[in-house]
């Protein structure tokens, strides 16, 4: 081998930041290579994906509405994903903690009033954290694998959604077509900015985000988060209990998904519908590996993302390229961060010498 | 009820139990080795497309499996170079690898939308295939055979072979096992690989013989379901047999007992029976941890060997 | 677009020769920008794909007087709302969104384009600039229920249904009551597999309404996995949307095929005339928006010259499959005479006598 990995003494902290723009770098350039050779123009779907949506000020809104949810859950299960608590349930925690929300606004359904849409979202955050506190409870008491509980789980939440959708929560006046009624006027996030579709829950995203940036790098709890996750024999020796880690972990998880649901629900859906689950959930885990598992890294790593999906459409339009290859773009960056992740460790050296008698 | 129906219903059970057992016995090797590939849904897709491409092309299903398979396996290539050599997060990987494989099979699929092939079904002759009671034995697509012979041979595989000892190893104490001397990476490459190949004859048997036409995600989320199976049967061979038609009766005896007039349970539930019913045998074999039940001890855990 | 290369137009081709040069030539004005919003894909085979072929028939009539602009594969919901609002956006003057979960983002777009005029179809929601169509459906079930009572031998049909919205109700109901005045004892198995297109499951329903005695399959959902289960079985079925004989040769009676040209080259005659209002349209057989698939072989020609009398009937208005008296699934007498009204139909909750569900 010509090209050797050598350990690093620390992680290279350039890189660690630099690789996720490689990652987005190579992803355009291949992704552009790819669709090319089959038969597409594939630099004009790069440029469409990846450019317009940022150039064209019009679809800023949209970016903002596609990324608020992946921020949210993702700055959620980052801060499990660094103490190494794998949540990767996070879709159905949004799903039960829209439903929670839901279930106030349908109670609330001939009430007004400023206190229902609070309450809406308490419930979701509720809900998407006691979701999630099955595995957590799994995790502490059984140590069952939270990666397949949790995973498990979310199967189960569509089906309770269906459910609720094609039964109980049906529409009474909706012919029964499997769907909600749609919220009242105090029951739907309020528009922000006078002519866009940008509801309230887009920049409290963005401000939970920050929040959790401060909490994360300034408070014991985010020290104590850290020390977990990367040196466990050290954290019990720090008096750090594993199991209260855990469950803050997936709680914390759980309750960003679950608000996310809510605010996705009386936000851009202002009712249920068994469409509800879109990905956001699963989509998030590469927002937060994207973002590093860092606040202002997810907030970038979000926009990547809707920037993806948002472009994505725009190529269907202008350049009829199918709907799949927004997906194949995404998937392809992020592998080829989890590729250029090594880097961060490890550095690239030319060995000219060892070349004959390599072992490893 | 009549002969007739038992063994019509019996049929359709084995039928839609087999992809779940193939796709799953693939994942239970890769498990065993201490891996956990969650491409299956992806890596199925890819072999359904590709197997359905081939056939309508070419007119041989075999010929369409065997690249299918090929193709699965290639995928899991990426995944296994990712995660295996570059130490990558599995679980992200394994993610990536689901929403490649979607976008990937949509795409190629494509053209092939609105197309069908003749149904992959039983070699043997018609006097047995098609007899009215004798067609609970011989009327299957060779496919079905296949799962059951793949699955006695994982099962003696793992347990009586010197390779599948040495598998067992990697999965449950990695650093042993290279100290031992045994290649770990090397071993979990080729679990990786042949979780691969049964990914893609699962696929295959969507789009062969249950349907046998492609379209965009024509598995629907089964690739799920064979995940869950590998736990529910407890990385047992003998169990993933029991927990496939158990599954696959759970997914089928719903529409037949509502079409014979029974409605005893909400469909819903029955359909998140599955993944509820594993996070009872996951917490089951937690509290009898001396039964011999276990997860592997290094699933999803990188390994690198310190140099 | 890739479409249009790719897609035969033959049809389109031919009648594009003997159509005057309207538009064009006669008052050289921009183009009118037509945008479709597609649930599948165009090559479903199914929903999608007709509706794509009514948008070939418009393009084939118009030529360069429109221009038109497709997304397919737009998930209901929020995302549907990004692609219907950029499409107004892009200036189109005419967008049709073919799918019942648009009608919500539908509806929120046109309140924020007024100038931009919105069809939905299969909703129920309106606005000045926002019109709703459907088709009468259920007249072609009413043709497909009188072959299936000649036809089932058993008198036992397997229904494999969606969702029980009144669009699905109305359509086993005629069904039923037609094939019950050729066989009064004659039964519909209805199955829900809760989904309009899921292949393994529609498949497996197939199988388990074919154990319970059914010899012809007919089905509310778009994937032509049962159509195959039957080939396979050597028993009969009706396709769904569009004429699907490929895929079952021996199995395939005929299917209602969804015509939407029509309706679509109507509506966009209207934006060219400046005559578009919001209406709810329901065409049928009449106008040529709901059509029959070629007869099988195997239907007798006394079959085929009734479901042809029939279809006469439904379109010079006398033939009603739901005229009285009709009974419900517990005995109770819904309508003694006369007939069902749109309204009736439109709400539609309940099954008729036969119908097991």
């Amino acid at each position: 081998m010509l090209i050797e990995l050598e350990k690093r003494k620390e992680p290279s902290q350039a890189m660690l930041y630099l690789t996720p723009v490689i990652a987005v770098l190579a992803t355009m350039f291949v992704g552009g290579i790819l669709f090319s050779l089959i038969g597409h123009n594939g630099f004009a779907a790069v440029r469409e994906i990846f450019i317009t949506p940022l150039i064209d000020t019009h679809k800023w809104q949209d970016l903002g509405i596609k990324a608020a949810p992946l921020i949210l859950i993702a700055v959620g299960l980052s801060i499990g994903f660094r103490a190494n608590v794998w949540n990767i349930g996070a879709e159905g925690q949004y799903i039960v903690g829209g439903l929670a929300g839901t279930g106030i606004a349908l109670l609330t359904w001939e009430l007004e009033g400023w206190w229902i849409l609070p309450l809406m979202c308490i419930a979701g955050v509720i809900g998407g954290g006691l979701y999630a506190s099955i595995p957590a409870f799994l995790k502490t008491k059984l140590n069952v694998n939270e990666i397949l509980s949790s995973l498990m789980l979310t199967y189960a939440a569509i089906q309770l959604l269906y459910y609720l959708m094609r039964g109980p929560w049906k529409d009474p006046e909706g012919f029964n077509f499997p769907q909600t009624r749609l919220f009242n006027d105090s029951q739907i996030l309020p528009e922000i900015i006078p002519g866009t579709i940008v509801h309230l829950g887009v920049p409290l995203a963005f401000l939970i985000a920050i929040i959790a940036w401060f909490v994360m790098s300034k408070s014991i709890f985010g020290f104590q988060i850290r020390v977990v996750g990367s040196a466990p024999a050290a954290a019990r020796y720090g008096g750090f209990s594993a199991k209260r880690t855990i469950w803050a972990a997936m709680l914390i998880g759980g309750g960003f998904a679950g608000l996310a649901g809510i605010f996705e629900a009386a936000g851009p859906f202002q009712q249920m519908v068994p469409q509800f689950p879109t990905g956001y959930g699963f989509t998030a885990i590469i927002v937060a590996f994207l973002g590093r598992l860092h606040p202002i890294g997810i907030i970038l790593g979000g926009l990547v993302l809707a920037v993806s999906y948002v472009g994505g459409e725009i190529a269907q339009t202008s350049l009829g390229l199918p709907n799949a290859a927004a997906g194949i773009f995404q998937a392809m960056m992020l592998f080829f961060l989890l590729a250029t992740d090594i880097l961060v460790k490890y550095r690239l050296k030319l060995n000219l010498a060892k070349q004959a008698g390599d072992a490893s | 009820m009549s002969d007739t129906i038992i063994i019509s219903i019996i049929m359709t059970v084995i039928g839609a139990s087999t992809p779940i057992l193939l796709a799953a016995l693939g994942e239970l090797v890769v498990e065993k080795s201490g891996v956990l590939n969650l491409g299956i849904e992806g890596m199925m897709l890819i072999g359904a497309v590709v197997g359905f491409a081939v056939t309508l092309t070419t007119g041989f299903h075999l010929l369409g499996i065997v690249i299918a398979m090929f193709a699965s396996t290639l995928s899991a290539m990426l995944f296994a170079y990712l995660t295996l050599t570059l130490t990558a997060n599995q679980v992200a990987t394994g993610l990536a690898l689901t929403i490649f494989g979607i976008g990937i099979s949509s795409l190629m699929g494509e053209p092939y939308v609105g197309k069908t092939i003749e149904i992959f079904s039983s070699w043997f002759p018609a006097s047995l295939a098609e007899h009215p009671q004798l067609r609970v034995i011989f009327g299957y697509s060779p496919l079905v055979y296949v799962s059951l012979a793949l699955t006695f041979g994982v099962s003696y595989f793992l347990k009586k072979t010197r390779a599948g000892l040495i598998l067992r190893a990697v999965g449950e104490s990695d650093i042993s096992a290279h100290s031992i001397g045994y290649s770990v990476i090397g071993v979990r490459y080729a679990a990786v690989a042949f979780g691969g190949a049964m990914a893609g004859l699962a696929g295959c048997y969507f789009s062969l013989v249950l349907t046998p036409l492609w379209s965009e995600e024509l598995t629907a989320g089964r690739g799920w379901i064979a995940l869950a199976l590998v736990v529910f049967a407890a990385w047992k061979p003998s169990r993933l047999l029991l927990g496939a038609y158990l599954f696959g009766a759970i997914m089928t005896l719903e529409l037949h007992a509502k079409a014979a007039g029974f409605s005893f349970i909400a469909p819903e539930l029955l359909a998140a029976m599955p993944y509820l019913a594993t996070i009872v045998v996951l917490a089951l074999i937690s509290l009898r941890k001396s039964s011999g039940l276990a997860a592997p001890a290094c699933l999803a855990k990188p390994f690198k060997p310190s140099t | 677009m890739k479409l249009i290369s790719r897609r035969n137009v033959l049809k389109s081709a031919a009648a594009a020769s003997t159509l005057p040069l309207l538009g064009k030539s006669a008052f050289a004005m921009d183009p009118v920008k037509v945008a479709f919003v597609y649930l599948g894909p165009i090559g479903d085979h199914g929903w999608t794909y007709a509706h794509e072929q009514g948008r070939q028939a418009a393009i084939a009539k118009f030529g360069d007087a429109i221009s038109t602009t497709i997304v397919e594969n737009v998930a209901e919901g929020p995302d549907s709302e990004r692609v219907i609002r950029r499409l107004a956006e892009e200036g189109n003057d005419l967008i049709f969104t073919c799918s019942f979960g648009y009608m919500n983002p539908t509806l929120k777009v046109a309140k924020r384009f007024k100038d931009v005029k919105f069809e939905h179809a299969t909703g129920y929601k309106r606005a000045p600039n926002m019109a709703t169509y459907n088709a009468r459906f259920h007249e072609g079930r009413a043709i497909c229920g009188t072959i299936a009572g000649h036809m089932s031998k058993t008198g036992t049909v397997g229904y494999i249904a969606s969702f029980p919205i009144p669009e699905v109700v109305m359509g086993i109901n005629a069904f039923t009551l037609a094939a019950q005045k050729i066989n009064p004892d004659f039964k519909t198995n209805v199955l829900w597999v809760n989904s309009w297109y899921d292949p393994p499951k529609e498949a497996d329903a197939a199988t388990a309404l074919i154990d319970q005695g059914a010899d012809i399959i007919t089905q509310h959902t778009d994937s032509p996995a049962a159509l195959r289960v039957c080939e396979e079985r050597d028993l009969l079925a009706f396709g769904q949307s569009w004429d699907m004989t490929s895929f079952a040769p021996k199995a395939h009676l005929t299917a209602i095929m969804d015509i939407w040209g029509p309706y679509y080259i109507d509506r966009i005659q209207k934006v060219m005339d400046k005559k578009w209002e919001s209406a709810d349209t329901w065409w049928g057989f009449k106008e040529g928006i709901v059509a029959l698939a070629p007869y099988n072989e195997r239907i007798p020609a006394d079959v085929v010259a009734e479901a042809e009398a029939i279809k006469a009937g439904i379109i010079d208005g006398s033939y009603d499959v739901f005229t009285g008296p009709i009974k419900d699934q517990s005995g109770k007498v819904r309508l003694a005479e006369g007939r069902l009204t749109d309204g009736d139909l439109l709400s539609m909750d309940w099954y008729v006598e036969g119908v097991q569900s």
